[in-house]
């Protein structure tokens, strides 16, 4: 491989916070002073705390053909980034090398006028974006074609369905050939089908060895997509390295709420709804999952540890839990009666744990229902819901077609074979 | 596939600026004026109807006011083609350098998004306006006609053929001071506010409702330096065949012109680089 298609070296940006002021005016004509007369003017030395450094010396190589991701939380320096790189403002520091035509594509449609019909904001769209009109013309019929608004071409884009504007604006920017694409977000829009639609052209492209920079807060797409991701952290790079590896640590920090539940002292509990003096209940449930942080790969082990404290003891005590998904929908029960496992029969604290080996829910958000109950007389002694919350992802698990949130509750094994 | 292009992004190499980069866009300057142009026309049906309005009315207003009741002076020609001719060449200037004063306020959401030369949008206003102008100049064509056939004292020679450079010194003025204000209002935004009061007493100052020849001689220089005095004046004398238009005033004219111009587009190249952190 020959050099990096992009290199940045100790990119930095910094904003000033809060309004223009009189003072702000001072220092514009202290820095013209200074420069007027020879002085240098060491803006940096002079720490000031409207700054805010949005990006902090940030240095990395992207070889061509790379498909990198970037993640981050919100305001985390991942726009200031992108806008740096594709020229739309200044680094105050550092600089970035970029060996071949950029596209950007912070959002689509930029540039669109509502009175003009589709086919002439092709044309405005493409040169914006840095066609040339000959580029365009070339290409015309591919991206009619691609976008699939083909009979409206000549109505006005105002009266689009905004489904029909997406698509049209993403259909000329994923038509563009430049050795570099940024791409921004432009996945959260459009139907499931047109999404797979968007996934797939950005594997093309990255196929024919052009380079991609793609920041997406869809950790599946990022996982999917890219080989390779940024992390990044308060302006600073926190992470870079494999997409696997990043992606979940990102999810983790994101979910750093914790797996296990405590139950609150005892004089507290006894003021919990159905939960009476002396009966034993759940102080303690732990949710292990395949991954740190509440991330569960699809597929692999899942674990639910308990403890139980029994003062009085219990007959025929019944533990049982629900895994619910994101509705409050319960997709999973699990239960262990006194016949099977002792359960509350001494007084004191006792640990059991629940393992399911293939955990088959398909990728998405999730949380734990726990009860506690005796079958005499059937009565439910305690119940804790909205415990564990967790997140099913589908990294590592490739297929061609891209996963779509959604699409199934779980997944089944399956063997297909020829008849 | 193209040569290797390198770009190279960094802080400091402030005043480039880039005229190469906006002959590679010469595309989206074309579909830039195209898309204002049809877009102007598409959504109003008084489009071009506007624009023979608005100088029709100011040229009535004129006449009454400054003709009939203050009896100013318009070397002898009648007032109505005297003042549509005025107007004719400061609509030009007004209205493009007014428009090009508000690039970065109306394109804030584009620049936003995207990267091309900014100065690609002042052009495309500087190209768009020239349809205006076109639409203007018939109605001074038809008034003119009309005004021969009653026989009146005026003439082309000549002359006519400088119209174009005329009109492209009131262009690039208008593009020089435009970029000037537009470069600062990316810092000082209530600069926008004061121009329309700026381009009032701006046309009081140059010669459109009164010929220069009323200005007393010694402070004829005063008046020249105005760069659109020598403008309207050399319009008058070849639109006209009237006026008293200078060598020296159209030389220093001209001078003041190509300082607007390097001055606007330095601050311009100065600004683009990083108004939307400030806008």
């Amino acid at each position: 491989m020959g050099k990096p298609i992009i290199q940045v070296r100790g990119l930095s940006k910094r904003y000033r916070l809060g309004t223009l002021s009189a003072s702000s005016l001072r220092d514009d004509l202290d820095a013209w002073w200074s420069r007027a007369t020879g002085r240098p003017y060491e803006i940096e030395r002079r720490a000031d705390p409207r700054d805010h450094w949005a990006l902090r010396d940030v240095s990395f190589d992207v070889e061509p053909g790379e498909v990198l991701g970037i993640v981050g939380h919100n305001g985390s320096g991942k726009s200031t980034l992108l806008k740096i790189l594709s020229r739309i403002t200044e680094p105050t520091e550092g600089e970035a090398l970029l060996r071949g035509r950029v596209a950007s594509l912070l959002e689509v449609g930029t540039g669109f006028h509502p009175e003009l019909s589709g086919r002439e904001n092709i044309f405005i769209n493409g040169a914006i974006l840095g066609m040339k009109q000959r580029e365009i013309a070339a290409k015309f019929d591919e991206i009619v074609a691609f976008s699939e608004v083909g009979r409206f071409l000549d109505t006005p884009v105002k009266r689009y369905s905004s489904g029909m504007y997406v698509r049209l604006a993403f259909a000329v920017a994923a038509h563009l050939e430049p050795e570099i694409l940024i791409v921004d977000e432009v996945l959260a829009v459009g139907d499931a089908a047109f999404q797979n639609k968007c996934l797939g052209k950005m594997k093309d492209v990255s196929r024919q060895g052009r380079t991609v920079l793609f920041v997406s807060h869809n950790m599946q797409a990022v996982s999917t997509l890219t080989q390779r991701c940024l992390i990044l952290d308060d302006g600073r790079l926190d992470f870079d390295g494999p997409s696997a590896k990043g992606t979940l640590r990102h999810l983790g920090r994101h979910e750093a709420k914790g797996t296990e539940y405590l139950a609150p002292p005892e004089a507290e509990a006894a003021q919990e709804p159905g939960q009476h003096e002396g009966e034993p209940r759940i102080v303690r449930v732990n949710l292990v999952t395949s991954e740190q942080g509440g991330i569960q790969i699809q597929g692999k082990e899942l674990s639910v540890e308990f403890t139980l404290q029994t003062v009085k003891p219990l007959t025929r005590a019944m533990l049982s839990f629900q895994i619910c998904d994101s509705n409050g929908l319960a997709v999973i029960e699990q239960w262990v009666f006194d016949a099977q496992l002792p359960l509350c029969r001494e007084p004191g604290r006792q640990s059991l744990a629940c393992v399911i080996p293939r955990l088959r829910l398909f990728m998405g958000r999730y949380h734990l229902k726990v009860s506690l109950a005796t079958t005499q007389g059937n009565t439910l002694l305690q119940t804790l819901d909205h415990l564990c919350p967790f997140e099913v992802v589908m990294h590592g698990i490739d297929r061609e077609w891209p996963w779509q949130p959604d699409s199934c509750q779980y997944i089944e094994d399956g063997v297909w074979k020829a008849s | 596939m193209s040569p290797p292009i390198e770009v190279r992004i960094r802080s400091g190499n402030a005043w480039n600026v880039p005229l190469g980069e906006v002959w590679e866009y010469r595309d989206l300057l074309r579909l830039l004026v195209r898309r204002d142009f049809v877009a102007k026309y598409k959504q109003t049906i008084l489009g071009p109807l506007w624009f023979i309005l608005q100088p029709l009315l100011m040229t009535l207003i004129f006449t009454v006011i400054f003709g009939k009741v203050a009896r100013l002076s318009t070397d002898a020609t009648p007032h109505i083609l005297f003042y549509m001719c005025g107007l004719l060449g400061w609509n030009y200037f007004s209205l493009t350098a007014n428009s090009i004063c508000n690039t970065f306020t109306a394109n804030e959401h584009l620049f936003g998004k995207v990267y091309f030369p900014r100065l690609i949008v002042p052009l495309s206003l500087l190209c768009t306006n020239l349809f205006t102008f076109a639409i203007q100049f018939a109605l001074f064509l038809a008034f003119w006609i009309y005004y021969k056939w009653l026989g009146a004292a005026i003439s082309w020679d000549a002359s006519l053929l400088l119209l174009p450079l005329i009109l492209a010194q009131a262009g690039v003025l208008a593009l020089g001071f435009g970029l000037c204000v537009s470069a600062l209002t990316s810092r000082f935004r209530d600069l926008l506010i004061a121009m329309a009061l700026v381009f009032q007493i701006w046309m009081y100052a140059t010669p459109v409702i009164m010929p220069l020849s009323e200005v007393p001689v010694r402070w004829r220089w005063v008046a020249e330096i105005n760069p659109m005095t020598a403008v309207i004046e050399n319009l008058r004398r070849i639109l006209l065949g009237i006026g008293t238009p200078s060598f020296s005033g159209t030389a220093l004219s001209l001078a003041v012109t190509a300082l607007i111009l390097a001055a606007g587009l330095l601050l311009f190249a100065r600004a683009e680089r990083n108004f939307i952190d400030t806008i």
